[in-house]
C-alpha cells in the first residue's frame, strides 16, 4: 500500500449554501455564494487560489474549467471540471488535495454544486441519454427504484419480512430528522414519527418516501493548503487523515456473486481509507460520521460496509439508538442527505464542511462532544455499479 | 414433401370482457354489444414483437441457424418503410444470408405469405422459412371494430424436413372487396355496413375458395377433419361451416370470444389450434378472408407427434389478467393520451449507428461467454468478468433470449414513468450463468418474489415520437406456462 495523503494537506475554510428548492437561485448563484464563505472563513482572497477543481454530476452547469472560472473571474489559473456521479463533491476534494500535496498548487480550492429544480419533474434528472447502446437495455429505472432493490435483496437475505425491515430502515430517516431540524442550512426541518415513516406514500417498492432523500439545490466548497502551511491561516485548521477512492469493476452486475445487500465499493474503500488513516477498531475509533444516505437503506449497509455494525445486524444498533447525535457514533448530524438535502455534485463537499464544523466546535445545538475523527461517505451509481468516496478527517 | 415443421404462437397477457367496452362506449352504439373477451396488447407491445414472441415459441427446441427466411404478415407494421420482417429475424438472431420480406395491407397477408414460403421450399430455393402473422388493430372508440378487434401472433416454419402437416393444395380468390379499409396515414379502420359484408364477402368468398378447393382435389366434407376459418359474425361463421357440409364437430373453433378477430394473425391462429389437436393422417382445410380468401388442404403426418410441447394457442390461452377498465385498455392502445408529466418526455438517443452496430445485444440479447472459464455475461463483454479470470477478448457469442432465470431482486417503482405504472424491474440471474438488469413485463408486484423462475420477451422499450422510432429489446417475465 502506499504511503496515503494521511495528515498532508488540511481545510482551511469551506463555505456551504442553504440547500433546499432555492427557486431563486441559479446554479451560478449557489456557487457564488458557497465560494464566497469559503474564502471568508479561510481569510484569504481570490488572487490567492493556485488553482481549483469544480464538480456537478449534471451538465446543465456547463461543461470544463470555464463556468467556474468566469463566473468568480478567477484570474486565468488552472480550472478542471471534475465529475464522478453523486461522488463528484469528494471527487473535486481530492483533485484539490492532491495538487497541493504534491507541490504543484500551494493553496487549491474545491467547488460542488447542483442545480436539480429547473427541470420540471421530481425526483433526480432522467439518464436515459446516457452509457450508449447498453442504456437502451436498461430499464426506465430511478434512483428510487435501483436502490429498492437493495431493501428487497437484504431483506431476503437476511429473512427480515418487509414490514419489519421497513420499520428498521424507517428508524434511520426517523433519526436524520430529529438532527435535520437543528440544522438552520437542511432542506427538510421537520420532526416525523415512526408512523408517518412506514405510512408514507410508496416511491420504489418497499421504499416509501422518507426512506429518500430530498431532491435540492446547493452548493458547497473547501480551500486546502499544505498541513504544515495551515496554522498561518487559522489555529483550528482540519487534516484530512484519509481519502480513498473505490469504483465497481462490473463483477457485481454482470457476474453472479453479488448478493445486492451490501455495497462491494463501500466495504473496500473503508478497508482503505482505515489503513490510511491507521484506523483499527471504526466503531470505537470514529467520532462521528457523515454517511451516503440517499436512501435509508443505503445508510444501513454502509453500517455493514464501514464495519460499524457486524454483517446483517446493522438493525440492533439502529434500534438501540447507537447512531442518533446522542449515541455513540453519531452518523448524519447535520440531517445527512435525507434532511440537508442531496444537490448531487455538492454532497460531498456538504458532508465534509459538517465535520469540519463540529472539529471546530461550530454545530451549534447539534455540536457533538470533542470529536476526534469524522468520516464522509459519498456513494454516486447504485448498488451494483457504483462510486465511493470515503474520508477521514481529524484535528 | 413440403409443409409445415413446426407452430408457435403468442396471446398478449392481458384480456379485456367486450362488456366492459361496452359499459364505457356502448352509449354511443347501443347495437354494439358482442359477448366474450379478447386479447390486448400490453403497452409495450405492437404487431412486431407478438410475431417475435410467437417465432420463439416455433423455435423452441429448433436450431435457428438452420432457418433460411422470415415472412413477416401484419396490416399494422410499426414502420411504413425499414422492413419490419429483417426486424424481426435480428430479434431471432438469425443468420443474415436469408431472405425476408413482408406481406401486408390485407387479412389475407397470413396466408399469403404461408403459400409463398411454401412456394419458394417446394422449388428448392429455400429449406426453411418461418412465417409469422400479427396484428395489433384499432377500431374507432365505441364502434364494433373496437370491441371485435383482437391483438395476437402465429408462427409457422415451412420446410421440407420433418414435415408434420404437409401442404397439399391450394386455392386462392382476390377481390377488391372494401368492407374495411385505412388510409395511409389513418390510426383507425374504417368499414362498410356489417349486413353486406357479411352477406357479400365474407358469407360467399370462403364457401366459394373452400369449394374451389376440394372441387380441385376431388374432396368431400366427409374426407376432412378440421376446417378452419375466421369468424366475423358468429352466426355467420356456423352457417358457413353448414352450407360447406360439414358438422358442426369439424368447425375449428373460432376464439372470436376469447382473443377476437386478430386480422392478418386470424386464419394462422386457427391453423395453429387446429394442429394442436391433430392426429396423423387428419386433413385440414384452412381459408382466409381478406380481399378475397386463400384456401389450403393439409395434411397431418406422424411427425407431429415428435414435435416439442410448445406454448401454442393452449399455454397462451390459459394465462391471463383482465384489464379492469376501458381507461386501461384505452391507455394501452394509446386511444388516449395521457399525461406522462416530464420525466415521461425523457428519452434515451436513439442512435441508428450505434444500434445498428450493437444489434445482436439489443435486439438478440446475444451476450457472451468466456472461452477460457466458461462465464456467460450480459451485456457481451470484451475483458472476462470473472474475477480470477480476466481473459481477453476469448469470448464467444452465447444466446441468452431463449434461457429461463430467476428473479434476484426486484421493485416496483412508481417515479418512473411508465404508461402502466408502477414500472417493475429486476435483477435476473440466468440459469446456467449470467446476471442482468431488465423490465419485467405482464406482472403485478404482488406476483413477484426473490429467487421466482422468469423468462425473457420481446418487447417495445420506447418509442420516440421526434425521431419516428421504435425501439425494441428484452423484458423478463414470470413464466406464464
Amino acid at each position: 500500500m502506499p504511503e496515503g495523503i494521511k495528515d498532508k494537506v488540511a481545510i482551511i475554510g469551506m463555505g456551504c449554501t442553504r440547500f433546499g428548492e432555492r427557486w431563486e437561485s441559479s446554479g451560478g448563484d449557489l456557487m457564488v455564494e458557497a465560494f464566497t464563505e469559503c474564502i471568508e472563513d479561510a481569510g484569504i482572497e481570490k488572487k490567492d487560489i493556485d488553482t481549483a477543481y469544480w464538480g456537478a454530476c449534471f451538465p446543465m452547469q456547463g461543461l470544463s474549467g470555464l463556468p467556474l472560472a468566469q463566473l468568480l473571474k478567477l484570474p486565468f489559473i488552472g480550472v478542471t471540471h471534475v465529475e464522478n456521479y453523486c461522488a463528484t463533491g469528494t471527487e473535486a476534494l481530492r483533485a484539490a488535495t492532491y495538487a497541493v500535496a504534491s507541490g504543484a498548487a500551494d493553496i487549491a480550492l474545491a467547488l460542488g454544486v447542483e442545480k436539480l429544480k429547473d427541470t420540471g419533474y421530481g425526483g433526480l434528472p432522467a439518464m436515459g441519454g446516457m452509457g450508449g447502446a447498453e442504456a437502451l437495455l436498461m430499464p426506465n429505472s430511478t434512483a428510487p427504484g435501483l436502490f429498492a432493490m437493495m431493501a428487497t435483496g437484504y431483506f431476503s437475505k437476511y429473512n427480515i419480512p418487509p414490514d419489519q425491515g421497513k420499520r428498521v430502515i424507517g428508524r434511520v430517516s426517523w433519526k436524520s430528522h430529529q438532527n435535520g431540524v437543528k440544522n438552520p442550512k437542511a432542506h427538510l426541518r421537520r420532526e416525523v414519527t415512526m408512523e408517518q415513516i412506514v405510512n408514507a406514500p410508496i416511491v420504489a417498492w418497499p421504499l416509501g418516501l422518507f426512506d429518500c432523500c430530498g431532491v435540492s439545490d446547493g452548493s458547497a466548497a473547501a480551500i486546502v493548503v499544505r498541513a504544515e502551511e495551515a496554522k498561518k491561516f487559522r489555529p483550528d485548521p482540519v487534516y484530512i487523515k484519509a481519502l480513498q477512492i473505490a469504483i465497481s469493476s462490473g463483477e457485481e452486475q454482470i457476474y453472479t456473486d453479488y448478493d445486492y445487500a451490501h455495497v462491494e465499493t463501500g466495504y473496500r474503500a473503508g478497508i482503505r481509507v482505515y489503513k490510511e488513516a491507521g484506523v483499527k477498531n471504526p466503531r470505537k475509533e470514529i467520532s462521528m460520521a457523515e454517511l451516503h444516505d440517499c436512501f435509508s437503506i443505503t445508510e444501513t449497509v454502509t453500517y455493514e460496509d464501514l464495519q460499524f455494525s457486524p454483517r446483517g445486524r446493522a438493525g440492533e444498533d439502529i434500534e438501540a439508538g447507537f447512531f442518533d447525535l446522542e449515541g455513540d457514533l453519531p452518523v448524519q448530524p447535520d440531517g445527512g442527505l435525507k434532511c440537508f438535502g442531496h444537490p448531487i455534485g455538492a454532497s460531498g463537499l456538504r458532508m465534509v464542511y459538517e465535520m469540519y464544523k463540529q472539529l471546530q466546535g461550530k454545530a451549534g445545538p447539534r455540536q457533538i462532544k470533542d470529536p476526534k475523527l469524522g468520516l464522509t461517505h459519498n456513494m454516486g451509481g447504485f448498488p451494483p455499479g457504483n462510486v465511493i468516496a470515503v474520508c477521514i478527517v481529524g484535528q | 414433401m413440403a409443409g409445415i415443421t413446426s407452430y408457435g404462437a403468442y396471446i398478449p397477457w392481458y384480456r379485456i370482457n367486450r362488456m366492459v367496452i361496452y359499459s364505457a362506449m356502448g352509449w354511443l352504439n347501443p347495437a354494439s354489444s358482442l359477448p366474450g373477451e379478447k386479447a390486448v396488447a400490453n403497452f409495450d407491445e405492437d404487431s412486431l414483437t407478438m410475431a417475435v414472441n410467437a417465432s420463439m415459441d416455433c423455435l423452441n427446441g429448433l436450431d435457428q441457424e438452420e432457418i433460411d427466411g422470415l415472412y413477416f404478415a401484419t396490416t399494422t407494421p410499426p414502420y411504413r418503410e425499414r422492413q419490419c420482417a429483417g426486424i424481426v429475424a435480428t430479434s431471432l438472431d438469425l443468420r443474415p444470408d436469408i431472405r425476408t420480406a413482408d406481406f401486408a395491407d390485407s387479412t389475407r397477408a397470413g396466408s399469403t405469405a404461408l403459400l409463398a414460403a411454401y412456394d419458394a421450399v417446394k422449388a428448392g430455393s429455400t429449406k426453411s422459412i418461418i412465417v409469422t402473422a400479427s396484428d395489433c388493430r384499432l377500431g374507432k372508440p365505441g364502434g364494433f371494430q373496437e370491441e371485435m378487434y383482437g391483438d395476437s401472433a402465429a408462427a409457422l416454419i415451412l420446410g421440407n424436413k420433418g414435415v408434420i402437416a404437409s401442404l397439399e393444395g391450394s386455392y386462392s380468390l382476390s377481390y377488391d372487396f372494401m368492407d374495411h379499409w385505412r388510409a395511409a396515414g389513418d390510426k383507425y379502420n374504417r368499414t362498410w355496413e356489417d349486413r353486406w359484408i357479411r352477406d357479400e364477402g365474407y358469407g360467399k368468398f370462403i364457401p366459394e375458395a373452400i369449394s374451389g378447393l376440394m372441387n380441385k382435389y376431388s374432396m368431400s366434407p366427409k374426407d376432412i377433419a378440421k376446417v378452419v376459418y375466421p369468424c366475423l359474425y358468429i352466426r355467420s361463421h356456423a352457417d358457413i361451416g353448414k352450407s360447406l357440409g360439414f358438422e358442426p364437430g369439424q368447425i375449428q373453433e373460432h376464439m372470436f370470444t376469447t382473443i377476437g378477430n386478430t386480422g392478418a394473425a386470424y386464419t394462422l391462429m386457427l391453423l395453429v389450434a387446429a394442429l394442436e389437436d391433430a392426429k396423423p393422417g387428419d386433413k385440414i382445410v384452412v381459408a382466409s378472408y381478406g380481399n378475397g380468401s386463400d384456401a389450403m388442404l393439409f395434411e397431418v403426418t406422424k411427425e407431429i407427434e415428435k414435435i416439442k410441447e410448445r406454448k401454442g394457442i393452449k399455454k397462451n390461452l390459459a394465462t391471463k389478467s383482465d384489464l379492469p377498465s376501458y381507461e386501461r385498455f384505452a391507455t394501452s392502445r394509446e386511444v388516449l393520451t395521457i399525461d406522462t408529466g416530464g420525466r415521461g418526455e425523457e428519452m434515451p438517443v436513439s442512435s441508428a449507428s450505434g444500434t445498428w452496430r450493437s444489434r445482436r445485444m439489443l435486439l438478440g440479447l446475444v451476450g457472451s461467454r468466456c472461452k477460457r472459464c466458461g462465464t456467460p455475461q450480459f451485456p457481451p463483454q470484451r475483458v472476462c468478468v470473472k474475477p480470477d479470470c480476466g481473459a481477453v477478448d476469448e469470448m464467444e457469442d452465447y444466446r441468452f433470449a431463449q434461457r429461463r432465470g430467476h428473479l434476484f431482486t426486484y421493485t416496483a417503482d412508481s417515479l418512473a414513468f411508465s404508461p402502466n405504472p408502477p414500472a417493475i424491474y429486476g435483477m435476473v440471474d440466468f440459469e446456467g450463468g449470467g446476471r442482468s438488469l431488465f423490465d419485467l413485463t405482464d406482472c403485478d408486484l404482488d406476483m413477484l418474489s426473490v429467487n421466482m423462475p422468469v423468462e425473457m420477451t420481446f418487447r417495445r422499450k420506447f418509442h420516440d415520437e421526434n425521431r419516428g422510432v421504435s425501439a425494441y429489446s428484452w423484458k423478463a417475465t414470470p413464466i406464464r406456462a
